[in-house]
């Protein structure tokens, strides 16, 4: 109750401090959801599978994660490394940064912080944002990153939209229930995914929330702790302001 | 326990100096909520000593291994990411306080006779903290730590004939590179926090030497009864430490929420761009610092003339520099027979409310990018910020002020 009604508080009070984020593309909101562990397991799987061949998120280790979100590690070593390093070791791949330039004209950014520099709504949207576009070297472009040079590695699972996908037109998933809204937003398909558009805008939506996490891992456990912390200061008041009162009676 | 501090005290004065400073250093005793601040800016003052030695030991200080090592800290370290955080917030909160410390004095009168050098003192801590806190912004090798630096150092190089040469003295490079991390890096740790703690030593030797202002501006060593102890003054400890004590949970609560459940306070303490390596090759697409320069920085783009032949750029330095120089000799700028603004007239103190109100909006106009109205807006804003300085000898010397009374009052 006082944890949400302080987040409400500064909710409320951060637009006003107006800070201009630059870029004003219409972008759909993504709420992520760290205790959600169903979720960061399945977009874990979802990163390492499709995203990791080419990014690397090396400021993290493969253990945390396999800590943090209740994946065994015998599991984890046998399904989730592929580049045959220990579960201790930092979340590196084998791409060389060279061969990457030459072939992308910039090497695959790290995506550790990814969710921090860019911000949830931005991931889930460009995730979801690819297009057929013959004038670009790869074929395809994104709505919410012009001329990208990233090719669309999920072709495979969304299907290639035709046209531009409608972004920014209120398509999200709740939390809680899963349920998935608007998530029809693609008019007209140049070829099928596997995935029909409800399942694909969970699929990102887990795939988002883990990137979420992977920036911010500490975040469930420093909130439960600012709470207990908060307490205690509320405690300390109590008691700093009763033995002010006591001495100051003297004071006329 | 009593031998053990006889001991002591007949080879080093430690009863005498805890009565002067503490025990009998008698203070006001109508202080309000604005006298708070200056023992928070000491706790926050330790806060980052103590976070800051500690982010030291993890800390990496070159271009290869900064960026991942604040990373490091964030996630291996046990504790690293509340260590970082009560630092990256305690930098914020220093300026909080210090900027109501500092409004307090203007509010009050507290430069003054016989407080000028209070006021000096205070104002080159505020100088310091302003290096520290820029030195200390570069060490996390991020792009907005990276950019940020590199435009304030080639400010220095907008100075005719020796700019260029000055700036690449400063970085110790042709741009901001390893070089310059590893000299800011020891500046941040050891050369500018000895200095701090210097000044804020002379800070408050010179104020127990003269004795706190208070909300009314009056003398209360003018009042003493026959043991000498002025009449409305009581010791410092314990009513000022209890009392501070609340000043203290109040401080820590609103800390302690930034810190635990938004500790990039929306972009404002940690900006997003920092979250990227820095990188030479590619700037970011709006450049701002951190908030608390940002009011002059907002004087420093305002300034679009070229005049005598120099550069506008030049003279948005010197505006900026003259707009912390001035408020040195304010001392001397308030000619007024009272201290408080209590007792002063109703021009010192729309005066006092047009310089508080342009010093924030300017603080706005920094953060945002910049437009056509807004640089306008800020060259009023600056202009008006500089009048409250340079009339104020006059409307000091023209107001009716109000009779102070004898004893203070509340």
């Amino acid at each position: 109750m006082m944890r949400k009604l302080i987040v409400g508080l500064f909710i409320a009070i951060l637009p006003a401090l107006g800070l201009a984020a630059g870029a004003s593309v219409p972008l759909d909101t993504m709420e992520p959801d760290h205790t959600n562990k169903a979720s960061l397991q399945r977009g874990a799987a979802l990163f390492t599978n499709y995203c990791m061949g080419c990014h690397s998120m090396e400021y993290a280790r493969y253990k945390r994660v396999s800590d943090d979100l209740g994946i065994p590690a015998e599991l984890y070593e046998e399904n989730l490394i592929f580049t045959g390093a220990k579960i201790g070791e930092l979340m590196k791949n084998s791409m060389s940064k060279e061969m990457a330039a030459s072939w992308f004209g910039a090497p695959p950014p790290d995506l550790t912080l990814e969710s921090r520099l860019r911000g949830e709504d931005w991931i889930y949207s460009y995730l979801r944002g690819f297009y057929k576009d013959e004038s670009r070297p790869l074929g395809v472009n994104n709505v919410v990153f012009e001329n990208v040079g990233m090719p669309h590695v999920l072709t495979g699972l969304q299907g290639l939209c035709a046209v531009e996908p409608r972004i920014g037109e209120g398509a999200s998933v709740d939390p809680l229930s899963g349920d998935v809204r608007n998530a029809d937003i693609c008019p007209e398909w140049e070829t099928e995914g596997s995935m029909e558009p409800e399942e694909f805008n969970r699929a990102m939506y887990d795939l988002t929330n883990f990137m979420s996490y992977m920036g911010d891992p500490v975040k469930v456990e420093r909130e439960r702790l600012g709470m207990f912390v908060l307490i205690f200061v509320a405690i300390f008041f109590i008691f700093a302001y009763l033995l002010n009162r006591e001495y100051w009676k003297d004071v006329h | 326990m009593n031998k053990l501090v006889n001991w002591v005290d007949e080879r080093l004065p430690i009863v005498d100096a805890w009565n002067k400073h503490v025990g009998k250093y008698y203070a006001p005793k109508n202080f309000n909520m604005w006298y708070f601040f200056g023992s928070l800016a000491m706790l926050v003052l330790v806060n980052q000593l103590v976070t800051g030695i500690w982010l030291t030991m993890s800390y990496n200080p070159t271009a290869e291994g900064a960026f991942a090592s604040v990373e490091y800290i964030m996630r291996d370290v046990e504790w690293g990411w509340l260590l970082r955080y009560l630092h990256s917030t305690g930098a914020s909160a220093f300026f909080v306080v210090v900027y109501l410390h500092m409004f307090r004095g203007l509010m009050y009168g507290s430069y003054q006779k016989p407080r000028e050098l209070i006021w000096i003192f205070g104002m080159l801590i505020y100088l310091v903290l302003m290096a520290e806190a820029f030195m200390g912004y570069l060490l996390p090798w991020g792009q907005m730590s990276y950019w940020g630096a590199q435009v304030i150092v080639n400010l220095f190089g907008a100075i005719p004939v020796i700019g260029d040469d000055l700036s690449l003295w400063i970085r110790g490079d042709y741009l901001i590179s390893g070089i310059t991390l590893n000299r800011f890096f020891a500046l941040h740790v050891v050369a500018l926090p000895i200095v701090l703690l210097g000044l804020v030593v002379l800070h408050i030797l010179a104020l127990h030497e003269v004795g706190s202002n208070n909300p009314d501006g009056i003398d209360i060593k003018k009042n003493k009864d026959e043991n000498g102890i002025p009449k409305d003054g009581i010791p410092f400890h314990p009513y000022y430490t209890v009392h501070d004590l609340l000043g203290v949970g109040v401080f820590f609560f609103i800390f302690f929420i930034v810190v635990f459940f938004f500790p990039e306070m929306g972009g404002l303490f940690i900006e997003k761009p920092n979250f990227e390596p820095a990188n030479a090759l590619k700037t970011p697409d709006h450049i701002a610092p951190v908030w608390y320069f940002t009011p002059f920085y907002a004087m420093l783009r305002a300034v679009t003339i070229d005049l005598f032949g120099l550069d506008a750029k030049f003279w948005g330095v010197v505006v900026m520099g003259a707009a912390i120089a001035i408020l040195f000799v304010l001392p001397w700028l308030d000619r007024s027979p009272v201290r408080s603004m209590r007792y002063k007239g109703w021009l010192s103190k729309i005066a006092l409310t047009i310089f508080a109100i342009s010093f924030i909006v300017l603080g706005y106009l920094g953060i945002v990018p910049a437009t056509e109205g807004r640089t306008t807006v800020a060259q009023i804003l600056t202009t008006l910020y500089f009048l409250y300085f340079i009339l104020m000898p006059f409307y000091t010397r023209m107001e009716k002020t109000k009779p102070v009374p004898e004893r203070v009052t509340g």
